[in-house]
């Protein structure tokens, strides 16, 4: 009691209005570490520029464009376009600006490239949705500007690249019309616009390239129709299939007259292959077919005539061609080999000389090269040098240049799918691996340097010197546990089907690890990672076991595909085990149950509602049955807003005789209505939170309970005229409803409508309250609710006299089966942005007060005390409640930008927030992932349980001096004085 | 106020060409943000901060960037009430509303959200700079003084030089008497806590 009191006191003490988490600039990347990516490349530029710094310049399928150095793989500059407005193309005109392509072919941007400025940006429009290209002619010019020529929702644009003017436009209305490709013959001033129309014409257009007028219009009829794309491999010469996959067509247009061959695939290869698909290469003369073993490819003589050149039932991945002179162009081709990767550089017309050959040790984890980009330069000799971009199966990005690696970027980090966290190893004899201090000179100049510092008399080299000493402490980045629970593992699943374990520390990569059951198979044909889950966490008796993570895995997706488990230990990186299941997997219920091993008790639910339990042990078996009433989930059908209670019923009945089986029943369901209600956002509190006191003193030393429940559900639904975007909707036909339904008896607790409000809406769950965000119509600003909600029947053991007669019901069973008595209280403030995402801090043991995390729309994490968001706050409160920390009301939420965990940093396209509750009840860590990674500590209350960062140990030295300094001169005085005392 | 309205129309009105209209039901909005280049605005400055400056149209839906002169403009967008926001770190911004409208082939009316302030033309500008980090206070006699530390050492110092003034002015009856007191509950002097007074 005496340490609850001590902590209030503390929290009271901490509980200044002024904002908690601030820093000072010169503490940036002291406690936080922020990483820069962008995500995987689908398209790479180099850039030609003779002087000044190379760079390429690429765009991801984040719709990130990014100008990155050649030589060291940094980013120079990097945009991040909006979720809609996907990349088609990329080029660079002029040498100096960077054109994109974006939003299905309507939004063409130019940006200056050093810098990554926007020059000019127009809006493409066009009478139907088709494929667009972007093409950037060298040659053409318009009254000495250069054109840009871009074919786009069935329409050609031939556009100026200082400016973005629309010089000339041609429709394609023919409603049938599919282009499929667009070409500019070098050297004339005309294009070629090629497609099928009507499933089996074939269409050519020539038009002038200096007015867009229409020269030839030619077609042609083929009866087997075409299937898939075409390959292009001169300017007047593409090759098609035909829908059965088995004949290629080899299509000319010379001289605007259509001519055809057609060669079926068997005359060329002996073996039957099964239907193909043609890989899109820009090579002149060769063009390659894929079907399912096998990559051919084939090279065009003359006018059709068909020949293969290399069969390979090998990975392999080609370039699009780079001219390197006049009449010259080369590609690249990389090959698998076990641990390595062979590049090969080629001529187009000489298939069997290489210009280069090299072999590069590749690391198993990256996986499959899945793309190449190839660009040379001239080496001293003035030979040819090239340099290839290869894109990995992990997302990462390499550059080889002279058969070696020169840089990588991890860019898979960029797309997390899930986090959870690990804890390190236990410091023991040889498991430490940092170093400790060299030598007790360095130490000693160490300490002088910071004394110097808190003296202010250090110079600005050594106050650089400082600060890279504090940065660089091997402290903070040790791979053993620490005493405070600030050093744990992050472990992060990437679209890629990649693990990643991050040190909190530093950010580093402790290590990786591309999961084989997320490889494609026969089994699984588009295998993607959903989730992780804590597997194993061992404390007391299994100590030696190291912890691991459950990944949990389908193959395709659609929900009703068979699920695949992977078990990795966090330690080694490594897959201990991987299960491929003959269910699938709409559910995982992580259970608060651990077997002897301390393996966690999971449940998952698949497509036909049984239950599986995993681990499939009969230890695990025999807790469960111990706690089998006591189980009870729900789900949400998003489409028919239903949401559904179920528990467990009994084993598998039917032909799966399985002991881990069990079927399911429904208990409850809540129907909302379809014409009026649609559910957009569903909120729970965390599994892991821990909650200090269910009692909450207030003012007048009165008493609250809280009603903390965990199986408490908010839902919101809005009208489903105002699912929509803000704009589309007037707020007389727009409402939200919000509701806090108890998920084992499905008992609507609470219910609230905000009319005129409409989503998106973001909310979180914690203790006894529910904030979240929404948007105002009436008013058209963002708003946030509270809702708390309190447990009434506790209400009377206030009385002292009735807890010492023992008259209290604090000892009775809680039961959600008998009706409670709540109440709720909720206010609402406004809330000046957007919000992607918002989280709320958590602590070791729940005693910290809370602070939202909110993500902001300009990718900033903002730290908000919850103390804004108490729906007791009145205008004027009184002085006890003053007292109590009640802040005065006011209609909006105040935002202080020290308070920006993210300081100046932007975690660009922010997707979650991650709080971890570090083992110093103060202190929370906080992990913010989107494109970017950004990872921080946060003391909600202030770290009253630990010194600061920047506690001044010289001047506790200086005051402990003085002070026995200051005893010694007393004693001298007083003995002085006594003498002369005994001398009167 | 009957003076200010058909000034305010008139900007209104004067100013509608900029906001230029598309085709059928979609309109553009066009807009310039303004940061002001002044004496005043040091602290971090970014390289090229206005180009990343983004501007984004309700919550997200669309998001696009800053022309050198600071322009930029949202194409085919229904008529309607939008909210554009713009992200510059560094910078507060308010949200904007924009009620787009289909009768006058999309005539824009903007409004700032957070003061509801009227925009006679799509110019945003920051309502504050944001400093994100606190201000080291430079190093000084009486931040020492006001720590915890300072506070000890200054008790101590009160103590060891102003009690025996106290001491001296006092009545030596009265001195004697509290001696006597203080001996016979064997509160032990300074004197004899320290090793030499032991001695006496």
């Amino acid at each position: 009691m005496a340490i609850r009191s001590f902590f209030l006191f503390i929290l009271f003490f901490s509980s200044s209005l002024s904002p908690v988490f601030s820093l000072y600039e010169d503490q940036v990347g002291l406690m936080d570490w922020h990483q820069q990516y962008i995500g995987k490349v689908k398209q790479a530029v180099f850039s030609s520029q003779r002087a000044g710094r190379k760079r390429v310049v690429v765009s991801t399928e984040e719709n990130v464009i990014a100008s990155l150095d050649l030589r060291h793989g940094e980013i120079f500059w990097r945009h991040l376009l909006g979720a809609d407005d996907v990349i088609d193309g990329i080029d660079i005109g002029l040498g100096k600006y960077v054109i994109t392509l974006s939003s299905g072919g309507s939004i063409l941007r130019s940006w200056n490239l050093p810098d990554g400025q926007m020059v000019w940006e127009s809006s493409l429009q066009g009478p139907k949705h088709s494929k667009s290209f972007l093409l950037v002619p060298t040659n053409l010019k318009f009254d000495k500007d250069n054109v840009l020529v871009v074919f786009s929702n069935g329409r050609l644009h031939a556009i100026s690249c200082i400016d973005g003017e629309v010089l000339w436009k041609k429709d394609f209305e023919a409603e049938s019309f599919e282009v499929q490709q667009v070409i500019l013959p070098p050297g004339s001033d005309l294009i070629h616009v090629v497609g099928f129309a009507a499933f089996s014409q074939f269409e050519m257009y020539q038009i002038n390239a200096k007015n867009g007028e229409l020269l030839k219009h030619e077609s042609a009829s083929f009866s087997s129709g075409f299937l898939g794309q075409v390959s292009l491999v001169s300017t007047e010469t593409v090759v098609a299939l035909d829908s059965t996959g088995s004949i290629l067509l080899t299509i000319s247009f010379q001289d605007g007259k259509i001519s055809s061959q057609q060669t079926p695939i068997s005359n060329l290869v002996e073996d039957s292959l099964g239907p193909a698909v043609i890989i899109p290469s820009s090579v002149s003369g060769i063009f390659a077919i894929k079907t399912d073993a096998v990559t051919i490819f084939i090279r065009v003589i003359g006018k059709g005539n068909l020949e293969v050149v290399e069969k390979t039932t090998h990975e392999i991945a080609v370039s699009d061609a780079l001219s390197i002179s006049e009449d010259q162009q080369a590609f690249a081709l990389i090959q698998h080999a076990s641990s390595e990767i062979h590049l090969t550089v080629k001529l187009a017309h000489d298939w069997d000389g290489n210009l280069l050959k090299e072999s590069v040790k590749m690391d198993r984890q990256r996986g499959l090269v899945h793309k190449v980009f190839i660009n040379n330069y001239i080496r001293t000799d003035r030979s040819y040098g090239f340099r290839v971009l290869i894109v990995m199966e992990d997302h990462s990005l390499l550059l080889l240049q002279q058969g070696e690696i020169v840089w990588s970027r991890e860019d898979g980090l960029a797309s997390i799918i899930d986090v959870t966290t690990s804890e390190l190893p236990v410091e023991r004899d040889g498991v430490s691996v940092a170093k400790v201090e060299h030598n007790l000179f360095e130490w000693l100049k160490g300490h002088m340097l910071k004394l110097k510092g808190t003296l202010m008399l250090a110079s600005p080299e050594d106050m650089a010197a400082i600060q890279s000493m504090r940065l660089k402490s091997s402290e903070k980045s040790k791979m053993t546990r620490d005493h405070n629970g600030f050093r744990k593992l992050l472990i992060v699943l990437t679209r890629a089907g990649k693990l990643f374990a991050l040190h909190t520390g530093d950010g580093r990569i402790v290590w990786s690890y591309l999961l084989r059951s997320l490889h494609k198979s026969e089994a699984c044909q588009s295998p993607i990672g959903l989730n992780l889950y804590q597997w194993q966490v061992p404390h007391h008796h299994a100590m030696d076991e190291n912890p691991s993570v459950l990944v949990v895995s389908r193959c395709g997706p659609s929900s009703d595909t068979s699920g695949v488990l992977s078990f990795v230990d966090t330690y080694t990186g490594k897959e201990l085990s991987s299960l491929s299941l003959d269910h699938a997997v709409v559910q995982v219920i992580p259970l608060p149950y651990t077997d002897s091993t301390e393996q966690r008790l999971h449940l998952l639910i698949d497509a036909d509602k049984h239950a599986h339990l995993y681990p499939k042990t009969s230890g695990a078996l025999s807790i469960f049955k111990r706690e089998f009433s006591n189980i009870y989930w729900y789900s949400v059908e998003d489409q028919n807003g239903i949401i559904k209670g179920h528990a467990l019923k009994c084993k598998c009945t039917g032909e799966v005789a399985d002991e881990f089986c069990f079927d399911t029943r429904d208990l409850w369901s809540v129907v909302f209505p379809s014409e009026s209600e649609k559910t957009i956002a569903t909120v729970t509190r965390k599994l892991n939170e821990v909650v200090h006191t269910q009692a909450k003193v207030v003012a007048d030393e009165d008493v609250m309970y809280k009603y903390i429940s965990r199986n408490l559900l908010f839902v919101a639904t809005v009208a489903p005229k105002g699912s929509g975007e803000i704009g589309s909707v007037t707020p007389e036909e727009s409402w939200l409803v919000a509701y806090l339904i108890d998920t084992v008896t499905g008992r609507i607790l609470h219910r609230v409508t905000h009319h005129g409000s409409q989503g998106p809406v973001h909310a979180v769950f914690s203790e006894n309250w529910v904030v979240y965000h929404y948007f105002n119509l009436r008013a058209h600003r963002y708003e946030m609710s509270v809702i708390e909600i309190y447990d009434q029947s506790r209400a009377d053991n206030k009385d002292v006299w009735k807890l010492v007669l023992g008259k209290h019901n604090l000892t009775s069973p809680i039961s959600l089966f008998s009706r409670p008595e709540v109440i709720t209280k909720s206010q609402s403030y406004f809330f000046t942005h957007s919000l992607k995402a918002i989280a709320v801090t958590s602590t070791a043991k729940g005693i910290t007060s809370k602070q939202l995390l909110l993500g902001t729309i300009g990718d900033q994490v903002l730290a908000l005390d919850k103390r804004f968001l108490d729906p007791r706050r009145t205008v004027n409160p009184t002085q006890a409640e003053k007292e109590e920390g009640i802040i005065p009301l006011t209609d909006s939420l105040p935002i202080i930008p020290q308070s920006y965990v993210t300081h100046a940093l932007r975690v660009e396209g922010l997707r979650g927030i991650i709080t971890v509750p570090a083992k110093l009840e103060s202190t929370t860590l906080v992990f913010a992932h989107g494109v970017d990674l950004f990872f921080t500590q946060l003391a909600p209350s202030r770290t009253y349980d630990s010194l600061t960062e920047d506690f001044s140990y010289a001047l506790l030295l200086i005051t402990i001096v003085a002070l026995v300094a200051a005893i010694f001169v007393t004693w001298r005085l007083s003995e002085r004085k006594e003498l002369q005392e005994k001398w009167r | 106020m009957a003076a200010v309205t058909p000034l305010l129309l008139l900007l209104l009105l004067s100013s509608a060409p900029s906001f230029s209209s598309g085709s059928r039901n979609a309109y553009n909005i066009n807009g310039r943000v303004k940061i002001p280049q002044g004496p005043g605005t040091k602290g971090y400055a970014l390289p090229g901060r206005m180009s990343n400056v983004k501007v984004l149209l309700n919550g997200g839906q669309n998001i696009t960037f800053l022309r050198p002169d600071g322009y930029f403009s949202f194409h085919n967008i229904p008529a309607g009430t939008h909210l554009i926001e713009v992200s510059a770190i560094g910078y507060f911004f308010s949200p904007v509303r924009v009620d787009v409208s289909a009768r006058n082939l999309g005539k824009v009316q903007a409004a700032l959200t957070e003061n509801r302030k009227g925009l006679s033309e799509l110019v945003l500008e920051p309502l504050r700079e944001e400093q994100y980090y606190e201000i080291r206070e430079p190093f000084s006699i009486m931040s020492l003084l006001k720590s915890p530390m300072g506070l000890m050492v200054g008790f101590m110092l009160a103590v060891a030089f102003l009690m025996p003034k106290l001491v001296e002015n006092m009545d030596p009856e009265e001195m004697r008497r509290a001696q006597e007191e203080m001996r016979s509950q064997g509160v032990p002097s300074l004197s004899s806590l320290l090793p030499g007074g032991a001695m006496n």
